[in-house]
């Protein structure tokens, strides 16, 4: 095997930077394997909720058709999901070896985060105001805990993405540094996909 | 960097094991921290059976026994067994499949800290207030009302050391996935590493259901939450599903490791390519899918109702199905095969009966009604026992002294091994052989003591003795290990001399690149195909180059030593407040302890943003340098 | 050699197999030697996989043997090359397919028995409460003793649990604190007292194999509850339908506390109703006490489940409980000198049920008035519902009990 060469210049970038080398294929993989136990872990998160979601000590605690307003989890959705959709376009200027561009488009995917992330603490503190905590219920145990394990792999996920941008900055782009953005971003769809269940099984089910 | 695998002198030695991310090292580092639990697991073994061979016995007290249980129990599952078959998967795998090293180097490293110093943390409880007291299976009522910080040790303790294992699972998939040498299809992978595949598959799905479950205690317990409070709405039964939708695939995850060890050791010393290869890897596919499906069949006691048992029941005797198929293989590869009594085929031998009595009184189990009978009493002690010593444990000693060779280069004894077989296997059988008929007579099992007049004094000290008995072969076996590492007498390549897979094809003590040239691989049993067609030389696959490895590094160690750290801020969280559980709440108030687990998880998070922010690129191996190492072993053969 | 020892092993084996089919262990705790329906059906069954698992471990063991001793080195030379097979379809399909119907053939009746023996619709009448045809035992476990009432006729015991032979007995069950399992190995499997739900199962005792027994089985703890789980036994009486009912209408008969006879027992009852009836009840009402009831304790086979039922015991037992159950509830919870403690336990040892004092005929149209006016004001008291015209004259130590109950349950 030859000496690998990172910085490959334009006109022999490939088509597929993240996997062009061995380490990228396997981070590529075994990201997707990470994946999986990740969705194990949700799993069990969402059957913990499921089973405890109309567990309260008295009948003047909260329950969820109490407490939850679709339109700000509609909101929240949308933000997220839109913050999918611009890692998308990150990733497809990685692959053109546009720089700047997945730069910009790796921006602004955080800055959509941040505002989910904005909405998602205004709305904890909304809860909190009405007597739906962590500690006030099985309820609230298992509600701060889905949601909480899920904000927390937002939080992960923006200063992941953060951290890239910044690092990037001095470095430019290669197909080592492909392999990371694009690690990044499949987890930022995955954090996406699994609000997606939250929006249905927490809200949606919550209010009907 | 190449040179850091040279260099003597203790401290260097130490540094360069701090850092490593070479597989076999890390295999070495399993080893020895694996088998120094394995002792501490099997002092607390010795402790229960002396507490228990008489009646009315006052060698423990009744809290102290339930901790020597706990621990015993935890121990030799999650810091013994687990990690010493890390050892024998990172020593055989990547050089089964013909790779320079794991998909992830610097995970492996991780891995192995991480349980590491979750052991150390789980351990410590010892000597800071008393060890976890619930049961290794802690279920949630009692491990919620257990007095103490004992069971945030267990809890804090598993999440460590039970991450490191989730990341070494992710790894292996990867490795086998991706990193086979050309001509390494699926189908001509050694069992050892198929069920290594398989495994790591059982933990990339099974730990995370533990995590959770594992963290609900830990909220519970330190932080407040209500998820076990019955008051609050909380619900126990939630911890025994997530604890056994995890400990049920956890019964494969370390049994299958070990068939692939007894697959490898019986090909081997019978001079015969296994008996059925297809089936054994589908058969080992099978019980790792029908692992998921049958998690409640721990649980036919507490009321899920009639549908449940019956369902769970069922699946639970279709696993016999693919165990049976292999046990049958096995026994056929043997047939017409030319065995040869090595320590290691001895255990192999041994394991077929052994496990085969294990495997019918599981079976009998599944029938629940009969497990009313069964559960919780010793009846299932024996029967775990008989799987796991007689399954797993066999394998671990038969791995042990089949891939000491290729671990250390040299040989343990043979006269000795074959004393601790004997009387191990001995002891075995007298300490668990009778403990069946004693959960039948009605002795409940995790009983610190048992009343005179209830005929269970005579069963009792039998198995007493037959622990002694293993106690005896273990100090035998370390005798050995301690006479063979000190005599450091160096054997060569293929030192059991019928070796057929592609590990035995590499000179001994391993390069540390592992392949001077990455081998091509023409079918199943690769190194006996080239023994019949080329003379034992291995076909390259690409010519000698220069070669990428990766350097080694200090921060997995530091990643893990920062979550050890903030262990301490979580442990002591709740003592003394007000919104804690009774079990905490009266304890003294420690007002640092937020600090410290802030500490923590901030050297963590500090380690994981050096690692994301500095390039670690690797090295180059010279061609140069593996020419040299050819001729110094062409040289060492003549 | 290996081979032959091998051999001797199985045979030890199959010897040791054959003494278990005939049964073994003692009458009043084992398992194998069933004392009732469930217990026999669940032997029955466990003897039908022995069976089948005894012929699969002699198959394996014979096969394995034989492959052993035909293929071994020493005997076949050091050149011998074996030939490589890769496998044979007709073996592999022969040895999934027969497993597969040994399997079956112990499915269906484990199918059968698991939906049978979960049948307790009979317990609960149309209205969902309790069936007063039926015998019901509301089972409570607590850290480390039992407490069993029976709610059609609002009788509460502890420590001994009191059956009629011959009849399905139902059991509710639960735990007050921690998880339990409630075992009586004689009888049949267990099942889980869990602190979320209430359970429901069914046993039987057959009059003849009480009698095999002196009408008294083991019951056990069989699930980790803390550190005294192995001393945390209870005794079931099994006696004939009659006799049962007597001893529930002679329960059901005292509405005071026993008074003490002797001096010194006189003596103890004051001190017993100063320092201990917060917690332990001496007439037979009040479920979910903090502590067993004592009402017939003098009657009792054994002292803290497991200790010979004397008075030098119950002093000792006493004067410090954590000695013998440690971790207990009761450790610490008074202050008394050692003549004060002989005089409790001597008042207690007069704690005895006369025989024959109560009238079953009043005890069964009670039961019947209980069960009615329960289901017109349900969630009422029971104390209510089957008083006597003596109403006015309940006495103080009753509403104490029912006092130390509330602040119990909080």
């Amino acid at each position: 095997m030859a000496h690998m060469e990172y910085n490959v210049p334009s006109e022999r970038w490939p088509a597929h930077p993240e996997t062009a080398t061995m380490e990228g294929k396997n981070k590529f993989v075994g990201f997707w394997i990470f994946l999986a136990g990740e969705t194990a872990l949700f799993a069990s998160l969402f059957a913990t909720y499921l089973a405890l979601k109309d567990s309260v000590p008295g009948e003047d605690h909260p329950l969820a058709a109490d407490l939850f307003a679709l339109p700000l989890a509609f909101v929240m959705t949308m933000f997220l999901l839109t913050s999918s959709l611009t890692s998308v376009y990150a990733i497809y200027h990685m692959r053109n070896n546009n720089f700047a561009k997945m730069q910009l488009w790796l921006g602004i995917t955080v800055l959509l985060g941040l505002g989910f992330l904005a909405l998602e603490i205004y709305e904890f503190i909304e809860y909190v105001h009405h007597g739906h905590t962590f500690r006030s219920s099985a309820f609230g145990s298992a509600f701060y805990f889905l949601l909480g394990t899920h904000g927390f792999h937002v939080v992960i996920g923006l200063g992941w993405i953060t951290l890239l941008i910044l690092r990037n900055a001095r470095r430019g782009i290669s197909v080592y540094t492909a392999a990371k953005v694009n690690t990044a971003s499949l987890y930022w769809h995955f954090i996406d996909v699994v609000w997606v269940f939250i929006f249905t099984i927490v809200y949606l089910l919550g209010v009907m | 960097m190449a040179s850091t695998a040279k260099k003597q002198g203790v401290g260097s030695v130490i540094w360069d094991y701090l850092t490593t991310v070479d597989h076999k090292k890390i295999a070495i580092l399993y080893l020895i921290a694996g088998g120094f639990f394995f002792v501490v697991g099997g002092i607390e073994a010795m402790m229960i059976r002396i507490q228990l061979a008489v009646p009315n016995n006052d060698f423990l007290s009744a809290g102290l026994f339930n901790e020597m249980i706990t621990m015993h129990g935890t121990t030799m599952i999650f810091l013994a067994a687990m990690p010493l078959l890390f050892a024998f998967m990172n020593a055989t795998v990547p050089l089964q499949i013909g790779a320079r090293d794991v998909a992830f180097p610097f995970l492996n490293a991780l891995g192995v800290w991480l349980f590491v110093f979750g052991g150390i943390f789980l351990n410590l409880s010892w000597f800071l207030g008393g060890a976890p007291d619930a049961g290794w299976t802690s279920y949630a009522s009692l491990s919620i009302a257990s007095a103490g910080h004992g069971i945030d040790f267990y809890a804090l303790g598993l999440q460590i050391s039970g991450a490191g294992t989730l990341i070494s699972g992710i790894n292996f998939v990867t490795t086998i996935i991706n990193m086979r040498a050309p001509g390494m299809t699926y189908m001509r992978m050694p069992l050892m590493t198929w069920t290594t595949l398989v495994a790591s598959v059982l933990i990339v799905f099974a730990f995370p259901p533990l995590t959770i479950g594992l963290f609900l205690l830990i909220f519970d317990r330190m932080f407040g939450s209500s998820f076990f409070l019955v008051e609050t709405g909380g619900n126990t039964i939630i911890w025994e599903h997530l604890f056994w939708i995890f400990g049920h695939p956890e019964v494969y995850i370390l049994i299958l490791p070990a068939f692939g060890i007894f697959s490898e050791i019986f090909s081997t010393f019978s001079r015969k390519r296994l008996f059925g290869y297809s089936a054994m890897v589908f058969a080992t596919i099978i019980i790792g899918f029908f692992g998921f499906m049958v998690w409640a069949h721990h649980m036919f006691t507490v009321g899920l109702g009639p549908t449940a048992n019956a369902i769970f029941a069922v699946a639970t005797m279709a696993i016999a199905v693919p165990t049976g198929i292999k046990i049958f293989n096995w026994i056929a590869t043997v047939w017409g095969g030319s065995i040869e009594f090595t320590t290691p085929m001895l255990y192999a031998l041994a394991f077929i009966p052994s496990f085969t009595m294990g495997g019918v009184t599981g079976v009998m189990q599944a029938a629940a009604p009969a497990d009313y009978q069964y559960h919780d009493s010793y009846f299932i002690v024996a029967h775990f026992h008989y799987v796991i010593v007689g399954g797993v444990v066999f394998g671990l000693l038969a791995g042990l002294h089949y891939y000491w060779p290729l671990m250390f280069g040299t040989m343990l004894s043979e006269k000795l091994g074959k004393i601790t077989f004997v009387i191990f296997v001995i002891g075995f059988h007298v300490t668990f052989l009778i403990q069946h008929f004693l959960g039948l007579w009605g002795m409940p099992r995790r009983v610190f003591t048992y009343l005179d007049g209830q005929g269970y004094n005579t069963a009792n000290l039998i198995s007493s003795m037959g622990a002694l008995l293993m106690a005896i072969a273990v100090i035998i076996l370390v005798i050995n290990i301690i006479m063979t590492v000190a005599k450091n007498q160096k054997v060569g390549r293929d030192p059991w001399g019928d070796g057929r897979t592609l590990e035995w094809s590499l000179p001994l003590p391993v390069p540390y690149y592992n392949f001077a040239q990455i081998p091509l691989v023409r079918g199943l049993d690769a190194y006996w195909i080239e023994k019949k067609a080329n003379n034992g030389r291995m076909m390259p696959s690409e010519s000698l180059e220069d070669f990428h490895m990766p350097n080694n590094s200090f921060i997995p160690f530091v990643m893990s030593f920062g979550l050890f750290v903030a262990a301490f801020g979580a442990l002591y969280f709740a003592s003394g407040k007000d919104w804690a559980i009774d079990a905490v709440s009266g304890l003294n108030v420690h007002p640092w302890a937020p600090w410290v687990l802030g500490l923590g998880l901030a050297i963590t998070v500090g380690a994981m943003i050096t690692r994301s922010i500095k390039d670690d690129l690797g090295y180059y191996v010279t061609k140069e340098e593996v020419l040299r190492d050819l001729e110094e072993e062409e040289r060492r053969a003549r | 050699m290996k081979n032959r020892w091998m051999n001797a092993k199985w045979l030890g084996l199959i010897t040791i197999l054959a003494a278990f089919a005939s049964g073994c262990g003692k009458n009043h705790l084992s398992t194998l030697r069933p004392a009732g329906e469930v217990g026999q059906e669940q032997f029955d069954l466990m003897l039908l996989s022995i069976i089948i698992m005894l012929f699969v471990v002699i198959v394996v063991s014979i096969i394995f043997t034989l492959a052993v001793v035909k293929s071994r080195r020493k005997n076949l030379g050091e050149d011998f090359e074996p030939k490589d097979v890769a496998g044979n379809h007709t073996l592999e399909v022969i040895w999934t397919a027969i497993p597969i119907i040994l399997l079956i053939i112990l499915a269906v009746p484990t199918v059968y028995l698991t939906f049978k023996q979960a049948d307790t619709q009979a317990m609960e009448n149309d209205d969902g409460e309790v069936n007063s045809e039926e015998i019901v035992v509301n089972v409570t476990a607590n850290q480390y003793w039992w407490e069993f009432e029976y709610p059609n006729v609002d009788v509460v015991t502890s420590q001994e649990l009191v059956v009629p032979t011959d009849k399905k007995v139902y059991f509710n069950l639960q735990a007050s604190d921690v998880k339990h399992s409630f075992w009586v190995p004689a009888a049949g499997g267990k099942m889980d007292t869990n602190i979320d739900g209430i359970n429901s199962f069914y046993l039987t005792f057959d009059d003849g194999k009480a009698q095999d027994s002196n009408r008294l089985f083991y019951g056990k703890c069989a699930e980790l509850c803390g550190p005294s789980h192995a001393l945390m036994d209870f005794k079931v009486k099994a006696l004939p339908e009659e006799e049962y009912d007597q001893w529930l209408a002679d329960m059901k008969n005292i509405e005071e506390p026993v008074q003490a006879f002797a001096d010194d027992a006189a003596e103890g009852q004051e001190i017993f109703n100063n320092s201990c009836i917060g917690c332990h009840a001496v007439t037979p009402t009040g479920a979910g006490a903090q502590g067993p009831n004592l009402t017939n304790f003098g009657d009792r086979e054994l002292i803290a489940g497991y200790l010979a039922h004397s008075e030098e015991n119950l002093i000792n037992w006493i004067e410090d409980p954590e000695a013998f159950k440690p971790d207990n509830k009761m450790t610490g919870a008074y202050d008394l000198t050692d003549e004060e403690i002989a005089s409790v336990a001597a008042y207690l040892m007069e704690l005895k049920v006369e025989e024959g004092s109560g009238d079953v005929e009043t005890l069964r149209e009670s039961a019947e008035e209980s069960s009615e006016e329960e289901s017109t004001e349900s969630g009422e008291e029971e104390e209510e519902a089957s008083s006597e015209p003596s109403e006015e004259s309940a006495s103080d130590s009753e509403e104490d009990s029912s006092e130390s109950d509330e602040e119990g349950g909080n």
